[in-house]
């Protein structure tokens, strides 16, 4: 299974490895390198590339390149969605998944991959189960560990990885206990040209953070479940109870966790709370032009639409812009999105935050390619 | 320190001693990382590694399983062949362990061991073997990862654990999931016979069958399928549906693979939903998926059909995943969809992303290949892009329209000729190999330009690219043998030129060509068939998917993913012709019979009724007990008894052994002293919670023994009735919406398209008519809306002429109205009248001479007709959208008479009406290829928007589209065959012109009604 893994920064500098089997010089990732540089853009880089003797399988997340390094045949799948369970790993014990992050704790990192892998095999990849065996670091606790000599690891075996409920840990304890439930839709649509849903779709997820004490029972129902098309569920779901009585019904991980996600086709019709009109037009003889956009609430919704954020990617010939919303404030950034004077557009901010997040996808007149709205609905 | 030292991949070898020593550390911190060092540096180091192994064994003997289990690891990770032996021991004594999770730590050792020392393979399996027994949860995944390093062909081992595997595989932790899919997939193909028969093929083409599962399952059931599917066949098949809602990708791929593997197509279909599901989530997930939706999509379109849209390409997607995606959208074009695909690909050749234009080019190409309908269509579109402004899209299309010209030998001199042009333009080598390779095979068919693309050429010989200059002599070649007079001198210049180039492909080529065309003494036999070898018919090139040929490889494995094959990719076998013995796979004959026959029937009813295994429930039901000591009795009295008696009687024909059961009940007296003494927490409750889990199971066959046998069943069979009858209840209320919002959704996005276009409301016509086109009315629901015609032009043409009539004149005329005789004809009113003085007798439409595919309706014979008299008749004529002429035979009693109508394209429209708001949505699809356009120059009085309406009016039947700006008219109709929308601008600008666009699919009817209006509105 996995051999090697190799975490590289986006400069092409190898600043961690580690080997589960026996030791693979780094010289194979030279021809990772050789593969991203063909690429030109790091979002094109193939995740699966074949070597001689290896096959490295990649994924790219926050800036960094996580390379890992296979010998025979394995589903690739596999080796993905276990390095992106790294990467959310990183990201729960040290707040982001930075090069800085890493290298500032890079003792817990190796522990925490010798103990999600063995010999190449997933061995603990719950958070749960982790964070008992090697505590997260927090300020007070690294205090503490230097006065008095004791460690983040914790030295009994997590009850979790041998029960039947493996991303639970045994013995929480909370004097509030308080379970909290975001849920978080959002709207993909294509938007031709002339203002007219090409096709839309609705992708929600339930995020939970629980925070009760014991082995909570918790059960979930809906008011019209029939509408979740296509649901993928936390192992902690009960799979048995949704089928017949459409219930979700669990005993939830400690902390945060997604709990579901779901998906409403576009076999119902999705309504799109907004309407977004725009228009292009060049002026003649100059590469200058103008980009309007207007965006407003549908009347027939009865929600009131909070906050909204507008962002627009402009294709990479675009040099320069000049900004006029009607309201709120904007902000452009010309590095990511901008190389010759072409356009002149308007991006608004009014407030993020978040509860309800909409993603709209136009794709005007080629250039425009899309933007993304945030907005709020109570 | 250290740590550091390795993780930036530092030699830190020197340090070795040293850090050994701290390997007996009272510190669990500094010991672990001690452990990685020790597995880092311990195979150059043997001799010093060997100073830690005596505290390993000291380890492996502890009271502590979780010092037991990384004493393991840390043991076997060690690459030292001396302690291959001491290693074994442990496994081996590992392996009997009572914690799961040694065992589990013991499965993953062999894998090292295996790869340490080869030749203990003999002793390993034997390992195996009894760890596939095991029936923890924790460890199948584990196990299984071993077996398949070691021994994946001893298929036998797997035989009487296949059950044990399937049950317990929703329980497996993900990982382990996907290794046992993987390895249940390979298993099921050798052991079972193919549930794919004749009819599944058929059964592709239907479109319902992913309506949902549960009548997928009604479907089956009745048609009492002559194939008896295996039962632990369809065991498998049942128990891994459920994963496809696991939150891992991988996962959810390696069941979607074994759907497509191993389970009846008609019931494949449910994996598609999960698949796009899948194209959510991450770039590298998607690009995997969607590899395999490729390869998927060309064997069985109907699977992801329903979600073409899914497969639409967003400008933010990596240019991977675009052409992946294209790829897709390829394989499920057909007849239906082909439209709204092309009208997808025109944005897409659009995009800023040069290598995914291209790329859609190419697809053009390939739909025009593969769907004869658009081939055109395709071909003038590319044509079209010829004068895009960028140039890799006018290469690419180059290219292509080479390719699709040459499969095509038709005469496109027109499209040969524009190309050549393009010659001065064009710097991309490809495209002007391209160009020149078509004019040359094409010499004879424009026999004035090829000579002079040759003289160009052969100017600019030296400075082109290589692949230009070989068909620069290719072209030289065939010119002069069809045309020597004109091109004798060039062709030797060129000849010369070639003789001394730098590469040596050139001049070989060149050489070539001079011995076998250019007569000198020393010419074979070979230069009298010169012009055969040049001017041969060459096969059309055939324009293909790449994942043409991925489809023998495992879908979802690496070797998939990369088309060749990864060491260690196991082949999947064909299906045997005939099942091997299925009672290898009993456990106990005696239980088996217990298992199958009544608890297989009811599973057969209510299949989805035990997915949740049983050991889950019984953690909760123990996890209560231990919270709670009241609630624990009633709950499981209540909620678990019901959904546990199917599978109770399975568990006790399983693990019906005495030593088992008896560790349950130790397990119990354990548990009730851990409650005693409640405040006591740490470690009593951990001993005994291990326990409990490790025998779970047996636990509950206590409880379920005590239950009788038969009770237990007819419960069972009592709530499946009542599910199922629930369900069918749940799926016809689904049905019905799902139908409903499936038309909503077509009005909005095909109406130009796929729907059936509504009935117009007769306004003009006589009352029978009305009666008859009420009828029709109700059948389909109206999408656009057919008006009344604006203006009825009282123009009239002639038919037949009274001279050459013999007196019987017929004159026709455009009633404008819906044809009663059929929804895709137009009525055409034909006036008779006699001019003669004696009856005319028998008037009747004889022999029809009509173009392909055209129709008519004909009138009623008429008996006589009275001298002086007339009489009119309507007939109706479907023209399929085209200004043929209809040919027939108008005869009397007496004569016959050819007579012909031809139609004005305006009359094979019927008017449309429409908001203008629906009218700029429609004309956003129909841009690009779809649009015509001219400019008309006329005196300012002939803009009145009345004299603008009137002249419109008189020539087409159109619509009229209220318009919000006074300088822009608006007409819509739609084309009476086909259905398609013609739309109509007339906008208004400075001065005395005026832009006249038609919008329409139909862009050969669009051109002539152009060509029409264009006169008709700059005359005065």
């Amino acid at each position: 299974m996995i051999h090697s893994l190799f975490l590289i920064n986006c400069s092409g500098d190898i600043f961690l490895e580690k080997h589960w089997k026996s030791v693979v010089s780094q010289s194979v990732c030279d021809y990772f390198f050789e593969a991203q540089e063909k690429a030109a853009d790091v979002e094109n880089v193939p995740p699966v590339i074949s070597t001689p003797h290896h096959y490295l399988i990649s994924i790219y997340r926050d800036k960094l390149f996580f390379v890992s390094v296979i010998q025979t045949e394995v589903p690739p799948l596999f080796v993905i969605e276990f390095l992106h369970r790294v990467a959310d790993t990183f990201q729960d014990y040290f707040g982001e998944c930075s090069e800085a992050a890493i290298k500032d704790n890079v003792v817990i990192v190796y522990e925490l991959l010798e103990e999600m892998l063995d010999n190449g095999f997933p061995l603990a990849t719950e958070s749960n189960i982790l964070k008992e065996l090697i505590k997260p670091p927090t300020i007070l606790r690294s205090v503490v560990n230097s006065i008095t000599g004791s460690s983040n690891v914790g030295d009994t075996l997590p009850t979790g990885q041998l029960s039947n409920i493996p991303w639970r840990r045994a013995g929480v304890k909370y004097t509030n206990n308080e379970a909290y439930f975001d849920v978080v839709e959002e709207i993909d649509a294509i938007i031709d040209k002339s203002g007219s849903t090409v096709f839309a779709e609705i992708q929600g997820v339930i995020d939970a953070c629980i925070k009760l004490s014991g082995m909570p029972d918790l059960s979930l129902s809906f008011m019209n479940p029939r509408l979740l098309d296509d649901v993928s569920f936390h192992p902690c779901i009960r799979f048995k109870r949704w089928e017949s009585e459409r219930v979700l019904s669990f005993i939830p991980p400690d902390g945060n966790f997604r709990l579901i996600s779901y998906r409403v086709s576009s076999q119902n019709l999705v309504a799109i709370p907004v309407y977004v009109k725009h228009s292009i037009s060049f002026k003649e003889n100059s590469s200058c032009g103008r980009f309007d956009i207007t965006i407003g609430p549908k009347q027939n919704m009865g929600k009131t639409i909070e906050g909204i954020t507008v962002t627009v990617h402009m294709p990479k010939v675009v040099l320069n812009m000049n900004l006029t919303p009607t309201q709120g404030s904007y902000t452009f950034d010309p590095v990511t999105k901008v190389q010759s004077p072409k356009i002149r557009s308007e991006q608004v901010f009014l407030q993020s935050s978040f509860c309800d997040l909409g993603t709209w996808e136009d794709r005007g007149k080629g250039l425009i390619s899309w933007l993304k709205l945030k907005l709020l609905t109570t | 320190m250290v740590g550091e030292m390795i993780a930036k991949g530092k030699n830190a070898s020197e340090l070795f001693p040293a850090v050994v020593k701290n390997v007996a550390s009272k510190n669990i911190e500094i010991k672990k990382l001690v452990y990685v060092y020790l597995v880092r540096y311990a195979e150059e180091q043997q001799d010093l590694a060997l100073l830690s192994i005596s505290t390993f064994q000291r380890a492996l003997k502890d009271p502590n399983q979780l010092i037991r289990a990384s004493a393991l690891r840390v043991l076997s990770s060690i690459r030292v062949p001396i302690i291959v032996p001491i290693m074994m021991l442990a496994i081996k004594e590992a392996s009997a362990d009572l914690s799961p999770y040694v065992r589990k730590n013991a499965a993953h050792a062999i894998q090292k061991l295996y790869s340490l020392d080869p030749e203990q393979k003999e002793m390993l399996i034997e390992i195996i073997e009894k760890l596939l027994k095991d029936k923890s949860t924790l460890v199948a995944g584990s196990v299984v990862m071993a077996f398949e390093e070691v021994c994946p062909d001893r298929i036998d081992l797997i035989h009487k654990n296949y059950r044990k595997l399937c049950n317990l595989l929703v329980d497996v932790e993900e990982w382990g999931q996907v290794v046992i899919i993987h390895m249940l997939t390979r298993y099921a193909r050798t052991q079972f016979v193919s549930p794919w028969r004749q009819g599944d093929v058929l059964e592709d083409n239907e479109k319902d069958f992913y309506d949902s599962d549960e009548e997928q399952k009604e479907k089956a059931d009745k048609r009492k399928r002559p194939y008896a599917m295996d039962p632990d066949h369809r065991l498998l098949i049942r128990n891994t549906k459920p994963l496809l809602q696991s939150r891992n990708a991988a996962v959810v791929m390696a069941v979607a693979q074994l759907y497509w593997h191993i389970a009846p197509k008609s019931e494949a279909g449910i994996i598609s939903k999960s698949l796009v599901r899948l194209l959510r989530s991450n770039r590298e997930v998607q690009y995997i998926v969607l590899q395999n939706i490729a390869t998927m999509s060309i064997q069985r379109k109907g699977m992801f059909e329903p979600y073409l849209k899914s497969f639409y390409v967003r400008s933010t997607d990596a240019t991977m995943i675009k052409i992946l995606k294209l790829e897709i959208l390829t394989n499920l074009a057909n007849e239906a969809n082909i439209s709204t695909l092309l009208r997808e690909f025109q944005t897409y050749v659009k995009s800023q992303d040069k290598q995914f234009a291209a790329a859609t080019i190419q697809t053009i190409g390939r739909c025009a290949t593969s769907i004869t309908e658009v081939s055109d269509t395709c071909l003038n579109g590319l044509v079209c892009l010829l004068s895009n402004r960028d140039e890799i899209v006018v290469a690419e299309s180059v290219v292509v329209i080479k390719k699709l010209l040459q499969m095509q030998p038709m005469q496109h001199g027109e499209i040969i000729k524009h190309m050549a042009k393009l010659l001065d333009s064009i710097t991309v080598p490809v495209a002007r190999a391209s160009i020149l390779w078509l004019i040359g095979e094409n010499c004879e068919r424009v026999p004035k330009i090829a000579p002079d693309v040759l003289r160009k050429t052969a100017k600019s010989f030296t400075s082109e690219d290589d692949l230009v200059k070989l068909q620069i002599l290719n072209l030289g070649a065939k010119l002069y043998l069809t045309n020597s007079k004109q091109t004798k001198l060039l062709t030797q210049y060129i000849l010369n030129l070639g003789k001394y180039d730098q590469n040596y492909d050139i001049r070989d080529r060149t050489r070539f060509i001079r011995q076998l065309i250019v007569p000198n003494e020393k010419s074979g036999a070979l230069s009298k068939y010169a012009k055969k070898i040049f001017l041969a018919q060459k096969p059309a090139p055939l324009l293909e998917s790449p994942f043409k040929d991925r489809d023998h490889f495992q879908l979802g494995t690496l070797s998939h993913t990369l088309n060749t094959k990864a060491t260690g990719y196991l082949e999947l076998s064909n299906w045997p012709e005939v099942a091997p013995d299925p009672s290898v796979r009993n456990v106990e004959v005696i239980e088996l019979a217990k298992e199958w026959t009544p608890a297989g029937k009811a599973k057969k009813e209510n299949p989805d009724k035990k997915f949740y295994s049983e050991s889950e429930e019984e953690e909760d039901s123990s996890e209560s007990s231990s919270d709670s000591e009241s609630e624990s009795g009633s709950e499981s009295g209540e909620d678990e008894e019901d959904d546990r008696s199917g599978d109770s009687a399975e568990d006790s024909g399983e693990s019906g052994s005495e030593p088992e059961a008896g560790k349950g009940r130790a397990a119990t007296r354990s548990r009730a002293r851990g409650r005693g003494d409640s405040k006591d927490v740490d470690k009593e409750k951990e001993n005994s919670k291990t326990s409990e889990s490790s025998s779970g199971e047996s636990s509950s066959i206590e409880e379920s023994s005590s239950d009788s046998e038969s009770e237990s069943e007819s419960e069972s069979e009592s709530e499946s009735r009542k599910v199922t009858k629930e369900k069918e209840k749940k799926t016809k209320q689904e049905r019905n919406p799902l139908t409903k919002d499936v038309s909503l959704l077509d009005l909005d996005d095909f109406n130009l398209v796929s729907t059936p276009v509504a009935l117009p409301t007769p306004a003009l016509s006589p009352s029978l008519i009305a009666d008859l086109e009420g009828l029709n009315l109700s059948a389909t629901s109206s999408v656009i809306s057919v008006s009344t015609p604006v203006f009825v032009p009282g123009k009239t043409h002639v038919l037949l002429h009274r001279m050459s009539g013999k007196g019987l004149a017929a004159h026709y005329f455009f009633p404008r109205q819906p044809c009663i005789f059929g929804d895709k004809m137009v009525s055409v009113q034909i006036t008779l009248n006699n001019t003669t003085d004696q009856k005319i007798e028998n008037i009747h439409v004889g022999g029809k001479k009509l173009p392909m595919g055209m129709q008519m309706h004909v009138f009623n014979p008429i008996e006589s007709l009275e001298p002086a008299g007339s009489i009119t008749v309507s007939m109706g004529i479907d023209f399929c959208d085209s200004t043929q002429t209809a040919s027939f035979q108008l005869c009397t009693k007496d004569d016959c008479f050819s007579v012909n109508i031809q139609p004005p394209v305006g009359e094979l429209l019927l008017p449309v009406a429409m908001s203008e708001k629906d009218f700029k949505k429609e004309q956003g699809m129909l841009s690009g290829m779809n649009e015509t356009s001219t400019t008309i120059i006329a005196a300012p009085q002939n803009f009145a928007s009345s004299v603008i309406l009137q002249k419109i009016v008189n020539v087409a039947n159109v619509g009229v589209v209220p318009s919000g700006q006074d300088n822009i008219h608006r007409f819509a109709a739609k084309t009476v065959h086909s259905g398609s929308l013609m739309l109509v601008t007339v906008e208004l600008k400075e001065g005395s012109t005026a832009q006249l666009i038609i919008n329409t699919e139909k862009t050969v009817i669009g051109s002539v009604l152009l060509r029409e209006l264009k006169p008709v509105l700059s005359q005065g």
